[in-house]
């Protein structure tokens, strides 16, 4: 089972969190802040598996984790699940999200946070692979956008913002 | 066209966080983020109703607040106002706030279930999707019961679009995760195992997933599951990648769905079926064959992707243990990958190997990669690698290689990470201790791990090494003269002070002929070490001290003179300020004799588990262990089992503190350091000793219960403790993944007292908590039981104690029931447990001299009075623990009386209220045979037979 998916930039800042345990705020910041501390420690080049942290389960868990450029995608995950199965998730998920945005960025995942948790909702659900077809998401994706689409534009135009 | 189309956010949203963006400190972001919430809860409560559009503004930018870490206490409410809205967009943000914000206990769980209710029914998938992937991702109790029974139809509906039915398998697979309790098991399993031959192969791994966990938990059910996954496995590996078409990841064939099928397969045994066998085999050998063809891209997703499924071939290869030939393949596998230039395969396969190592077929070919391992260990840059490397060398240990082995960890050891010295520690000693052919390198490797690692030696691997010095005197010089070396380097770490001072305080008589290690030498070097030692270890040397006026009375003198100085007779610590005075005392008082006896040197302790081993185990878990039997159990392991098993890994050590300090009173002399037929009373030192290493009942206990938490599996079945107290009174009795039940009990006569310990092993409080002790009719007339109150709440991982006073009225045969009662969650368990109590626990041992015994043993001749029984051995048969198993039984042992040695002779009373039953017995052991011969001879017919029963199932 995945415990949790965390995106952090080199800096530590978290992009998105998603938990499918639940813990109190505070252990969650803690659990990201515990991540970064170990992963950003790494050089490149060693393997991409890392025995868990302290907070997040103990000797059971793993992370596994691809380092883009600025961001950090980790996702923490118990002995159930394959290794290279993960990594290869990661890097659909990130195929994915850089077709959606098109060459995909740190700022697309900050203003658009609410998309980038559709995206992965349709990847992984209550910690389980729902779906690694790309081609798959991306349909529904669109699907989403479409009715999202159709609705913005009935009351768009009637309103100032801020 | 991008999927996203960037212009048409919320302008407001994207205002705010450039705001953020632009903070240059933190006060800053902080003002701006209360001021804005400031906004958002003015806006909610404000007169004016919010369109949907503002609200789904608003509830973004809180979700942006609470990612940097700021708690967000409002907004639920407009959230699940959200969720009724017909609008998707809305309706969609909505769940998103509820599935990142909300808790599971949250009392607004009833309203989010109403409008997951209806999305459910709205039959519009959409909506369907957003409702199930909010159950799966809060999965709270309440969500379970209002929804467990309506998902298992949604998902085998036949009507239900694909999409749906990947969400509800997962959804499913959460609530039974969460409340395993609430999905109901029926007819909906037989076609859920159906779905593994669907058309769409998202539906497959969903389906997969969620057969797998549900296997784990009732395989029986779900045994048609094999077949299916087997041939759905073999037209995906025999397949053309382009048959499968998007499924298809980097030129491989559904890597994921393979991977969660051979999981699948993990949870059974190798296929009875031959054709099905052989049909697996070869979708395996076809797996490990494609692994040697060139690859067909150069790009690293294609090896992940065809490595995966190789790695989990291997896991189910080594799972099944079965094919030689294949077993040697997989080795032959990971070999390769044990040099490739990836660090990922690197450490896989490291990984993989450790599994491998502990099976008989391919033990002996891990072995030969032992020069690859070490040089990893010696080379890896990655402290992750170097771990895996360590786990390996650890497990593919075997007599040929320990020698290597360990030299090569303790080497390592200088330079390990912090992280992992502890446990490279625990595994050097216990190689040291399994393999040690001569004690001298197993006393040699210790002290070697106490100077290069001395603060990650913990309390149990020094004890260890004295309790193993204690029992063989072969070493015991060597010893001696081994830590007088080392303590002479300037600086050595106080464990090396503890370990020397008890060492030389036993034995230093033994190098004390050299003049180079006289009294007076050794003495003086570790009293130079005093002053540098934390007060345990100074109470320890205090203890060493007086053992030398034993040893070497020509220091007397000298050591009076320490313990006189004020330093010590007035020192602020009361342990020590004790010792020195007694010791003092006892130095000028008695005569030599006396001192001979008091300060006579430790017994051996009896032969037991490592402590170190249960250490290491609590340690790593149970599934990193190699050479354990169950290495292989967590293989599909989920969150509640390893959950579970760290809860039972504080439980049984929190239950043992309880007991042993409750089994204190029992003097048990001989593992203290001084006996305790002086008059001292028993010190800190001596006791750390006694928790690790108490003989008598205390040590059957501690065995017992490092035993059962280490085994790690919870004992459903209330019986299989239940022999094991005939012959001893404390222990547990009862362990399931909520509750550990243990008992310490004590009888007098015909009477009994009774300590039941309940612990709540989960983190949640048991309520209505309550229990009551039932007997048969029969039984009634012959036993009380009076239970006192017990507590109605049980907090998460907390014990409480119970009394149950026993009268034994007359001999029984029966056993009372011990029930329990208790609200966990919201549903009520019941568990029964048979209580020891037999007719043995009444015994009053009686010694008697050759002559009587006999004449008793005549005047009992009737043939009624007597019992025989002859059995097979069902345990090893050894003298002492039979003869440890009669004096738990309840009898005197009468050494003398049988003509025979080897024979046991034991006499007692059974008190009951009514009457007293005098009994004899006598067991016949013939080793060659395997078999004892059993006989009782007692006034009353009913209880030489209750007593041959009971006695005869102990060996």
């Amino acid at each position: 089972m995945i415990k949790a998916i965390l995106i952090f930039n080199n800096h530590g800042k978290p992009r998105l969190s998603k938990f499918y345990e639940h813990y109190n705020e505070d252990t969650e910041q803690q659990i990201i802040r515990e991540t970064f501390h170990l992963v950003s420690k790494r050089d490149e080049n060693v393997c991409n598996f890392l025995e868990g942290g302290l907070l997040i389960g103990g000797s059971d868990y793993k992370l596994i984790y691809r380092h883009y450029a600025t961001l950090y995608f980790v996702f923490c995950v118990d002995s159930s699940e394959s290794e290279l199965g993960i990594l290869d998730l990661i890097q659909v998920f990130v195929e994915t999200l850089d077709k959606c945005f098109e060459n995909v960025c740190e700022l697309d995942l900050i203003f658009h946070v609410d998309k980038v948790h559709h995206i992965l909702a349709e990847m992984v659900m209550g910690g389980m692979v729902l779906e690694t077809n790309m081609n798959e998401i991306i349909t529904q994706v669109d699907a989403q956008n479409k009715m999202e689409k159709s609705e913005t534009f009935i009351f768009q135009s009637t309103r100032q913002d801020r | 066209m991008p999927a996203v189309s960037k212009g048409d956010g919320m302008r407001g949203l994207a205002v705010f966080i450039s705001d953020i963006r632009n903070c240059k400190s933190k006060e800053a972001e902080v003002k701006r983020i209360n001021k804005e919430l400031a906004n958002i809860r003015s806006k909610f409560k404000g007169d004016k109703a919010l369109d949907g559009y503002s609200k789904k503004k608003y509830v973004c930018k809180l979700l942006f607040i609470f990612l940097l870490g700021h708690d967000i206490d409002f907004g639920h409410m407009e959230a699940v106002n959200l969720l009724s809205s017909n609008k998707y967009t809305e309706k969609q943000i909505g769940y998103l706030f509820i599935s990142v914000l909300v808790n599971s206990n949250s009392e607004l769980i009833r309203l989010i279930n109403n409008a997951i209710k209806n999305d459910l029914a709205s039959r519009n998938p959409t909506f369907m999707n957003l409702a199930l992937h909010c159950i799966a991702n809060v999965g709270s109790r309440e969500m379970a019961e209002a929804f467990a029974s309506d998902i298992p139809r949604i998902l085998v509906a036949g009507d239900t679009m694909d999409s749906v039915k990947q969400s509800a398998a997962l959804c499913l697979l959460r609530l039974n995760r969460t409340s395993p309790d609430l999905v109901p098991m029926g007819e909906w399993t037989a076609r859920v195992v159906h779905l593994l031959n669907d058309q769409h192969l998202g539906v497959v791994t969903a389906a997969t997933s969620l057969i797998t966990t549900l296997a784990q938990k009732s395989p029986d059910d779900f045994k048609t599951s094999v077949s299916l996954a087997v041939a759905r496995l073999s037209r995906i590996v025999t397949s053309a990648s382009i048959d499968l078409q998007d499924y298809t990841y980097y030129f491989v064939a559904a890597p994921w769905l393979s991977v969660k099928l051979l999981r699948l397969l993990q949870c059974y045994p190798p296929p009875e079926d031959a054709s099905l066998r052989s049909r697996l085999t070869e979708c395996l050998e076809t797996i490990l064959n494609k692994a040697q063809e060139p690859p067909k891209s150069k790009k690293v997703q294609h090896s992940n992707a065809k490595n995966a499924v190789l790695f989990e071939a291997i896991a189910l290869i080594i799972h099944h243990d079965s094919e030689p030939n294949l077993l040697v393949r997989a080795c032959n596998q990971l070999g390769q990958f044990l040099q490739h230039r990836e660090t990922n395969l690197r450490y896989l396969a490291l990984e993989s190997m450790c599994t491998l190592a502990s099976s008989e077929f391919s033990h002996e070919a891990v072995k030969t990669h032992i020069e690859t391992v070490i040089s990893a260990l010696k080379t890896e840059r990655d402290v992750s690698v170097r771990q895996r490397a360590v786990d390996l060398l650890y497990a593919m240990c075997d007599r040929s290689n320990s020698k290597q082995i360990v030299a090569e960890m303790l080497s390592y050891l200088e330079t390990a990470d912090y992280s992992i010295r502890e446990e490279i520690v625990l595994k050097v000693a216990i190689l040291a201790e399994k393999y040690a052919v001569d004690y001298t390198w197993y006393v040699d490797t210790i002290l070697n791990l106490i100077r290069i690692a001395g603060d990650y030696v913990s309390e149990e691997v020094w004890y260890r090494v004295i309790q193993i010095v204690i029992n063989r005197d072969d070493v015991q010089g060597y010893a001696a003269k081994t830590v007088f070396e080392a303590l002479q380097a300037p600086a050595c770490h106080e464990n090396l002070v503890k370990v020397g001072g008890y060492i030389l305080g036993e034995f230093g008589n033994l190098i004390a002929g050299d003049p180079r290690s006289s009294p007076l030498v050794q003495f003086n070097l570790l009293h130079s070490k005093f002053h540098l030692c934390s007060v345990p270890t100074r109470a320890l040397l205090l203890s060493a001290y007086i053992k030398f006026i034993n040893l070497f009375p020509e220091v007397k003198g000298t050591i009076q003179d320490v313990l006189r100085s004020d330093s010590q007779l007035r020192n602020a610590d009361v342990e020590l300020q004790q010792r020195a005075v007694e010791y003092l005392r006892l130095s000028c008082i008695a005569s030599t004799d006396i001192l001979a006896t008091v300060l006579e040197e430790m017994p051996p302790f009896p032969e037991r588990e490592s402590s170190i081993l249960a250490k290491l185990k609590k340690k790593k878990g149970s599934s990193k262990l190699p050479d354990m039997d169950d290495s292989r159990k967590n293989v599909n392991g989920n969150t509640e089992h390893a959950e579970d098993a760290e809860v039972a890994s504080k439980t049984p050590q929190f239950l043992l503190e309880e007991l042993i300090s409750t089994d204190r009173p029992h003097p048990s002399s001989s593992a203290t350091m001084l006996p305790t037929r002086t008059m001292v009373p028993s010190h800190t030192f001596t006791d750390n000793l006694n928790v690790n290493s108490a003989p008598s009942s205390g040590a059957s206990l501690l065995v017992d219960v490092f035993s059962d938490f280490s085994s790690a599996a919870p004992t459903e079945s209330s019986d299989e403790h239940f022999p094991r107290f005939v012959c001893k009174n404390n222990g547990v009795i009862y362990e399931n993944q909520l509750l550990q039940i243990g008992l310490k009990s004590e009888y007098r006569q015909n009477l009994g007292r009774m300590y039941v310990f309940y612990g709540n092993k989960t983190s949640t409080q048991f309520q209505s908590f309550s229990t009551s002790v039932s007997s048969n009719d029969v039984l009634c007339s012959q036993l009380n039981v009076q239970e006192k109150p017990v507590d109605p709440l049980i907090e998460a991982g907390a014990q409480v104690q119970q009394i149950l006073n026993i009268e034994c009225v007359s001999d029984f045969s029966d056993t009372p029931v011990l029930n329990i009662q208790f609200r966990y969650g919201g549903t009520l368990q019941n568990i029964a447990v048979k209580l020891p109590v037999m007719l043995n626990k009444f015994f009053q041992p009686t010694e008697m001299m050759s002559q009587d015994f006999f004449q008793r043993w005549k005047q009992l001749g009737a043939p009624q009075q007597e019992v025989q029984k002859i059995f097979k051995a069902k345990n090893q048969m050894d003298t002492d623990v039979t003869k440890a198993k009669l004096l738990g039984f309840g009898v005197a042992l009468l050494d003398g009386v049988d003509p025979n040695p080897a024979n046991f002779v034991g006499a007692g009373i059974i008190h009951t209220k009514t009457t007293q039953v005098g009994c004899l017995l006598r067991l016949e052991p013939n080793a060659q045979a395997q078999m004892y011969r059993l006989t009782l001879r007692t006034s009353k017919e009913s209880v030489s037979q209750r007593l041959c029963e009971l006695l005869s199932e102990q060996f």
